[in-house]
């Protein structure tokens, strides 16, 4: 049997991006192999969940989770890694703070549901069928997981020792914190691995930041030319940059496209989204409110804006009048 | 200053909690044992107790005893508003051995049992208040004042008597003083009056002497005709610039021998004379009285042939042996730096078109108590003599009393100098003239020191005394004896019925109401109004002459009505309290300034455009935020912007207000 | 609901406008509901979203803001941006669920102790209207639905699936 230390991979809520992500490590990831076995990875090897069953508690050194959590399946899921491995890492911004599937929230589950199988455009589905957990098909029972009223992080499901955020991580990131880790050093509990510091600091357009910025009205990317070397928020971009924690290696604004805050926040910070809202909200020119509210009529949908990937782990969580989920 | 807000973690906290009856102010609405009781078993409190007067020195031992006796690291009081008492219980904090700035304040009374009609449920939102403050009190760390030198010079601005007896006190006591005063001579209000009420002694005998003791102080730079338009610093450290107005004339040479007035091309005067109120026409060169102080003449460029536009001969020009005119001159500004500010600038009277069936603007021999003011003096307009404007000499007056005060429609306050201003003007217009005085009205108020012994003079001397707001003054006669004369119309509340008066002249007694630029100037040096717009002291009783600003103080009726002997003692409160700031020659600036946390700030420089005092700058090299703590005045404006929660605010940060947030909610 | 029920309001006042304006209402013995639990800040800019956020996470029924009226800020401008702030965050709170009548900012100065007891009785019977908003509760409840840690039972039952 292999003595190399066990490495493992899953994905619950996620678009599949942060596993890309870390295969794009490319030769790195064979450099990798070497050192490491893994234990499951299913977007690029074939494990079975007996696999990991089969495993002794602890077995797995440590094993990267990304997606955020919705379904009971994922939640089993979590908890059986969590007692196979030595170290969680929440892996990607789903994982560490909901992602893009958290403004699920912002909707009530039957109203999800009603939606995807009723009323999209494309379906038609005049007996209203919904899945259901359970259906007795010639003879033999199927099931699918339960899906729960709302989407959660994955620290709200299960102990998490590590985060690396991103949508999707820069892969760099996770050699680095793995490199760390099999050096034997453990940073502190809950350490989120990527720099301590707003993305404004390594900006390359950081110098064209004036230092009284004030904005007359933010601007929508998709409306107006992006200069491609100015500070996107001096031209009236909403750029997160101000209130993301660096580490991605400035990708969306290398790319001429104003941060959106998939890094979150940095230490300290309880919700992003009060941040950036404070902190844009600073920069704008008009004293009176109609100059005021027409300064950012721009930012059409603040929630979407501002707690683009951090809405399960903001201070509200969700929509506040839904449905309360049901103890099991 | 400390620059580190995190927790030692190694310290236990152990926090005193005292709340304090008040007497009954709080006990009566508050169940004080109850709460005392209830904080015991909050986490960290290991000593709670309720007394008396927690203020009272014995209360104040019992904070010092405890500290020593339970090695207490945090106090909280709850008490009475911070405003009044947080000095207090810091510097009991400090007896006992521990950092002044470990305790905290919690306002149960004036947020509390005052505003409360229940006492179950006013107990309830005690403890509550107490359980935020504990909360928040393990959250602070000790942190020390600053001390900043202060400026050994005095800023007063107006001269009236208020500004004069401020400027005065200062000079004396050997601070330099800056006298700014908007018109082209100073003496205010005084300055206009021939008597002063109740002695009687002249106006211009007690103050002309000190005006030109202010002219030639050494240690007073009196600039008249001057405004001051910014004012900027803090306490011991204001900048301020000050616009001196172009006078045409070269105060140097001046002497204020009135050559120039008296050859102007005008021979007779073009506009009213503000200083007599209207009465007459002045020259567009002109000296507002004798004895103005400084002794310069000044021309007035609106009504200046030369200088509006027009030819003119420029007569005066030669007429003046030191070439003193100088057409060429423009504005100054002045820049000043100065430790202190007291602001003098009294008051207008009220405008008596706004009562328009008192017939002001439309009878003739309808006068302000001003003009009277004037027209009784020897040296004014009508060098004494009481002639009303179609020539006649009165043989009856009626003065009206409260005009625009007490009354919901203009103003709702009472003006306190005109029942007295009255009676003076009652007994001149007698002495003058020998006519049948008619006073209407509503209640006499005469407090003060031989103030009613001046009333009832006065009734000895067979005035005639009406109770009754005015309703009506008319020329329409409904009787002979009404025709050729002004018919007041009031009604008698005490003999109960509606008299018509028949007089000669009317005299209106207008109120004292704020100076129309009073929201400028209030702006100006960050100062509060109260409703009616009077500058607003820091405490009714306790601090009646400081502002909610330190070191900007006020002084006379700017701050609200008054008489001279009010104002005067006033004014030397406000000299006394800059004297009791400047003397020391240093200040203690409170510690709860903002400091960035260098690592964790990304240098986005939003916190750059916050900050009102440019306190913020941006360290080029390094890119991060830098808050000089000199400037800082601890709004905590700056932090409340940082994406990164990069700043931190000594009493107010993040940590203490998310406890105190949390905590004052948790009790249900 | 009872008719008993008290919402809890936190009120973020600034040091030299509306906590003076409190203090004069408590001077003159002005009576109001007893409603509010006073934060005290040096000014209304100090006001983080933030601190709203967790207000209401934290069991506030509605939050009240006071500062100097626009013009009087001891520190010049701290209220416009206070406002600034408050417009988007108003806003945003209406999408997450939170009724407009539960955060309010008002202009009280030092000499308005009528105005803020009003303030605060206008705005309490808008939230008794309401109802409680109990945050603190649908929070903890919002995680009923989890797989809590796996019970020996749970891990036999996972182990078996066949
Ligand atoms: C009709 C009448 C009669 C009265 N008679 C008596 C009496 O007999 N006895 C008595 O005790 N009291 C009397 N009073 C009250 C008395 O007038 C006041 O108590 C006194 O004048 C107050 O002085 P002050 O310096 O505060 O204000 P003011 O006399 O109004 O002086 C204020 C000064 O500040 C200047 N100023 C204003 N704004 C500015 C600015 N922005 N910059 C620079 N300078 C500025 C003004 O030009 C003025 O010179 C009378 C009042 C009235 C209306
Ligand atoms: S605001 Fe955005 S574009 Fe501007 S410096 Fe910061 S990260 Fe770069
Ligand atoms: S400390 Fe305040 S509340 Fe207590 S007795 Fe003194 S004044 Fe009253
Ligand atoms: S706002 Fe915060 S992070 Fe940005 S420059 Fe200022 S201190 Fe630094
Ligand atoms: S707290 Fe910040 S914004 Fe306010 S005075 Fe200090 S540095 Fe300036
Ligand atoms: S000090 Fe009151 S709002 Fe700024």
């Amino acid at each position: 049997m292999s003595t190399k230390p066990k490495v493992g991979f899953y994905w619950c809520a996620s678009c599949g991006g942060c596993e890309e992500s870390f295969v794009d490590v490319a030769e790195a990831i064979l450099d990798l192999a070497q050192l490491v076995e893994f234990a499951i990875f299913p977007v690029a090897m074939d494990f079975k969940r007996q696999d990991v069953e089969a495993l002794d508690d602890g077995e797995i050194f440590a094993t990267m989770i990304n997606g955020a959590i919705r379904t009971s399946e994922q939640e089993e899921m979590c908890h059986l890694l969590r007692r196979k491995s030595q170290v969680i890492i929440a892996y990607g911004s789903c994982a560490y703070s909901g992602g893009i599937p958290a403004l699920a929230n912002l909707v009530s589950k039957e109203a999800l549901m009603k939606y995807v199988y009723e009323d999209a455009p494309t379906v038609v589905n005049p007996d209203h069928a919904r899945p259901q957990t359970e259906t007795l098909d010639q003879g033999r029972m199927a099931t699918l997981p339960e899906i729960r009223e709302m989407v959660r992080s994955l620290d709200q499901v299960i102990e998490v020792d590590y985060s690396i955020p991103g949508c999707a991580p820069n892969p760099k990131l996770v050699l680095a914190a793995l490199q760390t880790l099999l050096s034997g050093e453990r940073p502190p509990k809950g350490a989120v691995l990527a720099p301590n510091v707003a993305l404004c600091a390594n900006c390359p357009r950081i110098d064209t930041k004036p230092r009284e910025l004030s904005v007359k009205a933010f601007k929508r990317p998709h409306l107006h030319e992006v200069d491609p070397d100015t500070c996107l928020l001096a031209q009236g971009f909403l750029c997160m940059g101000p209130a993301t924690r660096s580490g991605c290696g400035e990708a969306c604004i290398r790319g001429n496209m104003p941060c959106t805050g998939c890094y979150g926040p940095v230490d300290g910070i309880l919700d992003q989204g009060a941040k950036i809202l404070t902190s844009l909200a600073s920069l704008v020119e008009a004293h009176d409110e109609a100059g005021i509210d027409h300064a950012m009529e721009a930012i059409v949908d603040p929630v979407g804006s501002f707690y683009r990937y951090g809405m399960a782990k903001s201070l509200l969580r969700r929509k506040i009048d839904l449905p309360t989920p049901v103890a099991r | 200053m400390v620059s580190d807000n995190s927790h030692n973690p190694a310290e236990e906290v152990r926090i005193g909690f005292f709340i304090c009856h008040c007497g009954v102010n709080i006990a009566s609405k508050i169940d004080v044992a109850e709460v005392a009781k209830f904080a015991e078993t909050l986490p960290g409190v290991v000593v709670s107790r309720d007394y008396k007067y927690m203020c009272s020195d014995a209360g104040q031992d019992l904070i010092v005893e405890d500290i020593k006796n339970f090695r207490l690291n945090r106090i909280v009081v709850a008490a009475c508003s911070p405003f009044l008492h947080e000095k207090t219980f810091r510097t009991a904090t400090q007896r006992g051995g521990i950092n002044p700035f470990l305790c905290h304040m919690v306002n149960i009374r004036e947020h509390g049992s005052w505003v409360a009609e229940d006492r179950v449920t006013a107990t309830e939102k005690a403890k509550a208040m107490a359980q935020g403050g504990v909360g928040r009190v393990r959250r602070h760390v000790a942190l020390e004042k600053r001390r900043e030198p202060v400026l050994q010079s005095v800023l007063v601005v107006g001269g009236g008597i208020a500004g004069i007896q401020a400027a005065l006190t200062l000079a004396n006591a050997g601070k330099h003083v800056y006298l700014v005063e908007r018109e082209p001579t100073i003496g205010g209000h005084m300055a206009q009056f021939d008597k002063t009420f109740p002695t009687l002694d002249c106006a211009a005998c007690i103050l002309t002497p000190k005006m030109s003791e202010v002219g030639s102080h050494p240690n007073i730079t009196l600039w008249a005709y001057s405004e001051v338009i910014h004012s900027e610093g803090y306490v011991g450290n204001y900048k301020v610039k000050v616009r001196r107005k172009a006078r045409y004339i070269n105060e140097d040479e001046c002497t204020g021998c009135m050559e120039c007035v008296e050859h102007c091309s005008f021979k007779t005067g073009v506009v009213d004379d503000e200083f007599n109120v209207g009465l007459v026409k002045r020259k567009p060169v002109y000296m507002s009285f004798p004895q103005a102080v400084p002794k310069i003449v000044v021309i007035d460029p609106l009504t200046c042939a030369k200088l509006s536009g027009g030819k003119c001969e420029e007569s005066c020009i030669p007429a003046c042996d030191r070439q003193a005119l100088d057409f060429t001159q423009t504005e100054r500004v002045e820049e000043i730096e100065v430790g202190a500010i007291i602001v003098a600038t009294g008051f207008k009277t009220f405008d008596a078109k706004r009562k328009p069936y008192y017939g002001y603007g439309d009878f003739p021999n309808v006068y302000t108590s001003l003009e009277i003011e004037r027209m009784v003096t020897s040296s004014g307009p009508t060098e004494g003599e009481v002639v009303c404007r179609d020539g006649r000499v009165p043989k009856s007056v009626g003065i009206v009393h409260c005009v625009g005060s007490r009354d919901h429609q203009t103003n709702r306050w009472c003006s306190r100098v005109c029942c007295m201003a009255s009676l003076k003007l009652a007994y001149l217009l007698k002495e003058h003239t020998g006519a049948e005085i008619y006073n209407f009205y509503i209640d006499m108020r005469t407090p003060g020191k031989g103030y009613e012994e001046f009333y009832e003079r006065l009734l000895e001397e067979g005035n005639h005394f009406i109770r009754g707001r005015v309703a009506e003054v008319t020329d329409f006669a409904m009787r002979p004896e009404e025709e050729n004369h002004l018919i007041i119309q009031v009604e008698d509340t005490l003999s109960g019925y509606v008299r018509r008066v028949p007089v000669d002249m009317v005299v209106l007694a207008v109120g004292i109401e704020p100076q129309a630029d009073a929201s400028v100037v209030r702006r100006l040096f960050n100062i509060s109004c109260s409703d009616e717009g009077f500058f607003l002291e820091r405490h009714p009783k306790l601090a009646p002459v400081s502002t909610a600003t330190e070191g900007v103080y006020l002084a006379g009726c700017c701050q609200g009505p008054r008489d001279i002997p009010d104002t005067v003692a006033q004014a030397g409160a406000a000299a006394a309290e800059a004297l009791a700031l400047l003397d020391p020659g240093f200040v203690e600036m409170e510690p709860m300034t903002a400091y960035v946390e260098n690592e964790l700030c990304s240098g986005c420089k939003t916190c750059q455009t916050m900050c009102p005092y440019g306190a913020i700058s941006n360290d080029a090299e390094r890119k991060i935020a830098v808050i000089n703590p000199m400037l800082c005045k601890g709004c905590g404006t700056c932090v409340a912007s940082c994406p990164s929660g990069a700043i931190h605010q000594n009493l107010f940060d993040d940590q203490e207000l998310f406890d105190e947030i949390q905590e004052v909610l948790a009790h249900a | 609901m009872p008719d008993t029920y008290q919402p809890r309001i936190l009120a973020f006042f600034c040091n030299w406008c509306t906590y003076t304006a409190a203090d004069l209402a408590g001077v003159s013995r002005m009576k109001y509901a007893p409603t509010t639990r006073v934060v005290r800040v040096m000014c209304s800019g100090r006001i983080d979203p933030q601190f709203i956020l967790s207000a209401f996470a934290k069991g506030a029924d509605g939050v009240l803001i006071g500062g100097c009226h626009p013009g009087d800020c001891h520190y010049l401008e701290g209220n416009v941006k206070c406002l600034r702030r408050f417009r988007i965050l108003q806003r945003m709170l209406v999408d997450l669920g939170i009724e407009p009548e539960r955060i309010r900012l008002e202009w009280i100065s030092a000499s308005e102790g009528g105005k803020l007891k009003e303030v605060i009785n206008a705005m309490s019977a808008d939230l008794v209207r309401l109802g409680p908003l109990n945050l603190p509760d649908a929070l903890r409840s919002f995680d009923a639905e989890v797989l809590k840690e796996e019970t020996e039972a749970e891990v036999q039952e996972l182990v078996t699936i066949p």
